[in-house]
């Protein structure tokens, strides 16, 4: 399967196979669909037990569909998910309620993610008491939970959420998505409303909750340093498509796809060295209405040619690939796709990456 | 290029301990601070004090008349030269209508009414509509479509054409008033709580909920009503001057309360003709119709900004 972690051996946490879904855009009298916004657009990945997987990608490419999609908040179109080796919804697989029990959500806006009316414990303790947890338990537990997330409880369980700064509710987010005991949290954009010095703080935490916890991530964001810092192995997606999936070394070292490196070289550079002549992305991405025919980042790459036009790259092993389970949907990665800088068939491992190439000093 | 290496964990601290309290205490003390609104809901409570104590405080029987005594001025004009009765100003301080009624006591008593008129109807609108738009809201798709589809045929009349042509066609009386502006007030209160609701309802704390998993009802009680409440109530609040002034208005056009009866609009109506013989008097329902409601959209102001704590 394509996209599957690099570690393969064991069953993976989660697998995701042509997730699809499509927006309709209403008009008319009869309020009847008269477009669809392509969010997601069939994609394949998987997570293994105890890994953090990164996703990137521009605003509104679907990395917050694809979490919903995931919690079954947003009823895909198209596409299979299972969860420990098993289909959700399934005869034998594993129901919806257990799903949310063991895959929890932090949501992008962590003001939106709380409800006004209700203090941090009812907040936190509102998830276990509603899976039969008896009150007296429920509210312990959201005392014991605050202080894990490194909040004094007798300090903040009264409080309202417009009381609270924003690492403080992020915080608050956090432990109301651990009171279920999940093994899967997906994180959407967790730490990016954050000030950096917060940042940092509310990173570390997830650290440890990771180690302590035998936790697994999706960590979602647009901040390339920050899922650098955190993930295992990196999702790059665009326009409702994953254009490139493997390990963090693979993609921050050897991105194969224009995409990707047209991201790493918007990022705020670290390091002169990596200072390429190419030019940065430009434009915006194209209308997910109407994505172009062929490969969808063809309007925007530089080395778009005929054949990019004409057929869409599939998501597979990059050609000569330095680490493993590195894949990724451009023809400049496929041997014999036609690009003029696709590697010959057959050629070795060791044929130069045309999109890094022009970095190489 | 190195990976961020994030700043070393500081313990958080808490900022200085503020004593937290729940939303209606913060709202209760927003309103107590809010000079107008307190002085609106204490006229307003007078009101509606010396209405229920009419029969207790009223100096007359409000339809007892004499004829002899009809259109009275005012007792303090009475007083200036105009009777040789001291007594006089007392008697009727408000003067008589025109059946030699005293207007005070038929004051107090058609504020009963009127406030009853006014707030009947808007809280049943607010009940029936409350709930549709909550449903509507709540469930989308083709529910909500039906429901508001609907509500907009109602929308094509002017509320106070809807209002006569639904008494006019049930015929008068003080019932039948009140259905005819229950309807009139049904769709716009539906409107609101629909968009209310639909703007709650796809907040991320409601996709919170349901991620973890706790069931419609639930949201619905914990997560939607508690967040929509506020607002419908506001808004039908700020109804109750309006239906005050509709349910006069049909009681002026003879499709609300019928005649003896004593009701602000109603007595405006058989007070028309004294206009220029004596205008005070004649003016006395329509300045209390003007204070209720005026005191009544202060007060759904006020309780408006009291209420909206969001920092
Ligand atoms: N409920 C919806 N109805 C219609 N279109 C939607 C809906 N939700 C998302 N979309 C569209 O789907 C696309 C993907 O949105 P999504 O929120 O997943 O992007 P994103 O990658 O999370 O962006 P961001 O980084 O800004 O959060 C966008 O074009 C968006 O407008
Ligand atoms: S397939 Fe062609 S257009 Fe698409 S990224 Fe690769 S080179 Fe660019
Ligand atoms: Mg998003």
């Amino acid at each position: 399967m394509s996209g599957a972690p690099a570690s393969g051996a064991a069953v993976p946490l989660l697998a995701v196979e042509g997730l699809k879904k499509h927006f309709p855009i209403l008009g008319g009298l009869l309020r009847r669909p008269v477009a669809w916004v392509q969010a997601v657009d069939g994609i394949d990945f998987a997570v293994a037990p105890g890994e953090t997987l990164g996703v990137v990608g521009e605003s509104g490419c679907g990395k917050s569909t694809t979490a919903r999609l995931l919690m079954h908040l947003v009823a895909p179109d198209a596409g299979t998910v299972r969860f420990g080796g098993r289909a959700i919804n399934a005869p034998g697989g594993i129901g919806l309620s257990e799903l949310r029990r063991q895959m929890q959500m932090v949501f992008q806006d962590s003001y939106a993610s709380l409800n006004p009316r209700l203090t941090v414990a009812d907040t936190i303790a509102s998830a276990p008491a509603g899976h039969g947890m008896k009150r007296a338990d429920a509210q312990r537990l959201a005392h014991d939970l605050l202080a894990r997330v490194g909040l004094e409880p007798a300090l903040f369980l009264r409080r309202y959420p417009h009381e609270l700064s924003g690492g403080q509710r992020q915080r608050v987010n956090i432990a109301r998505a651990l009171a279920l005991s999940p093994r899967l949290l997906i994180l959407d954009e967790a730490v990016s409303a954050l000030d950096k010095s917060v940042e940092a703080q509310v990173l570390n935490l997830l650290l440890d909750l990771k180690d302590d916890l035998g936790l697994t991530y999706i960590f979602i964001s647009h901040d390339l340093n920050v899922v650098q810092f955190i993930s295992d192995r990196v999702m790059v997606m665009y326009l409702g498509r994953v254009v490139e999936i493997g390990p963090v070394e693979a993609i921050y070292a050897e991105p194969a796809h224009p995409y990707t490196r047209a991201l790493l070289d918007s990022m705020p550079a670290m390091d002169p060295d990596r200072r390429t002549t190419e030019p940065p992305l430009s434009g915006d991405p194209p209308n997910p209405i109407n994505p172009p025919s062929g490969c969808r980042f063809r309007t925007r790459c530089t080395f778009a040619e005929a054949v990019c036009t004409a057929r869409e790259p599939a998501l597979d092993t990059v050609a000569g690939a330095k680490f493993a389970g590195h894949h990724a949907a451009c023809h400049m990665a496929r041997a014999g796709s036609g690009h003029s800088k696709a590697p010959a068939p057959g050629a070795g491992g060791d044929s130069a990456n045309p999109v890094t190439a022009g970095a190489r000093p | 290029m190195a990976a961020q290496p994030p700043a070393p964990a500081i313990a958080t601290s808490a900022s200085a301990a503020t004593p937290t309290r729940g939303y209606w205490a913060t709202v209760g003390r927003r309103l107590m601070r809010d000079r107008v609104t307190m002085a609106c809901a204490l006229v307003l409570a007078l009101i509606l004090l010396a209405a229920l104590l009419a029969p207790l405080i009223a100096p007359h029987d409000p339809f007892l008349g004499r004829m002899p005594r009809r259109l009275r001025p005012f007792g303090i004009l009475n007083s200036l030269g105009m009777s040789d009765n001291p007594r006089a100003i007392l008697e009727h301080p408000f003067g008589t209508d025109e059946l030699g009624r005293d207007m005070l006591t038929r004051i107090l008593y058609g504020g009963r009414l009127s406030l009853f008129m006014g707030v009947t109807p808007v809280f049943n609108a607010l009940v029936i509509g409350g709930l549709l738009g909550i449903v509507a809201g709540f469930l989308g798709g083709w529910v909500n479509t039906l429901i508001m589809r609907t509500i907009d045929v109602f929308y094509a009349f002017p509320s106070v054409l809807l209002a006569i042509a639904i008494s006019g066609t049930l015929g008068a009386g003080i019932v039948n008033a009140i259905v005819s502006l229950t309807v009139v007030f049904i769709p716009p209160i539906v409107r609101v709580s629909e968009s209310v609701t639909t703007s709650v309802r796809t907040l991320d704390y409601v996709d919170a909920a349901r991620a973890s998993g706790l069931g419609t009802l639930s949201i619905l009680r914990v997560h939607v009503l508690r967040n929509v409440f506020g607002p419908i109530f506001i808004y039908a609040t700020s109804l109750i001057s309006v239906s005050i002034i509709l349910a006069s208005g049909l009681s002026f056009l003879g499709l609300g309360v019928e005649p003896p009866n004593a009701e602000w609009g109603l007595m405006l109506n058989t007070l028309r003709p004294a206009i220029y013989t004596r205008p005070e008097v004649a003016a006395l329902p329509g300045f209390a119709i003007l204070v209720t409601s005026v005191c009544f959209n202060l007060l759904s102001d006020g309780l408006r900004s009291a209420m909206d704590v969001r920092i």
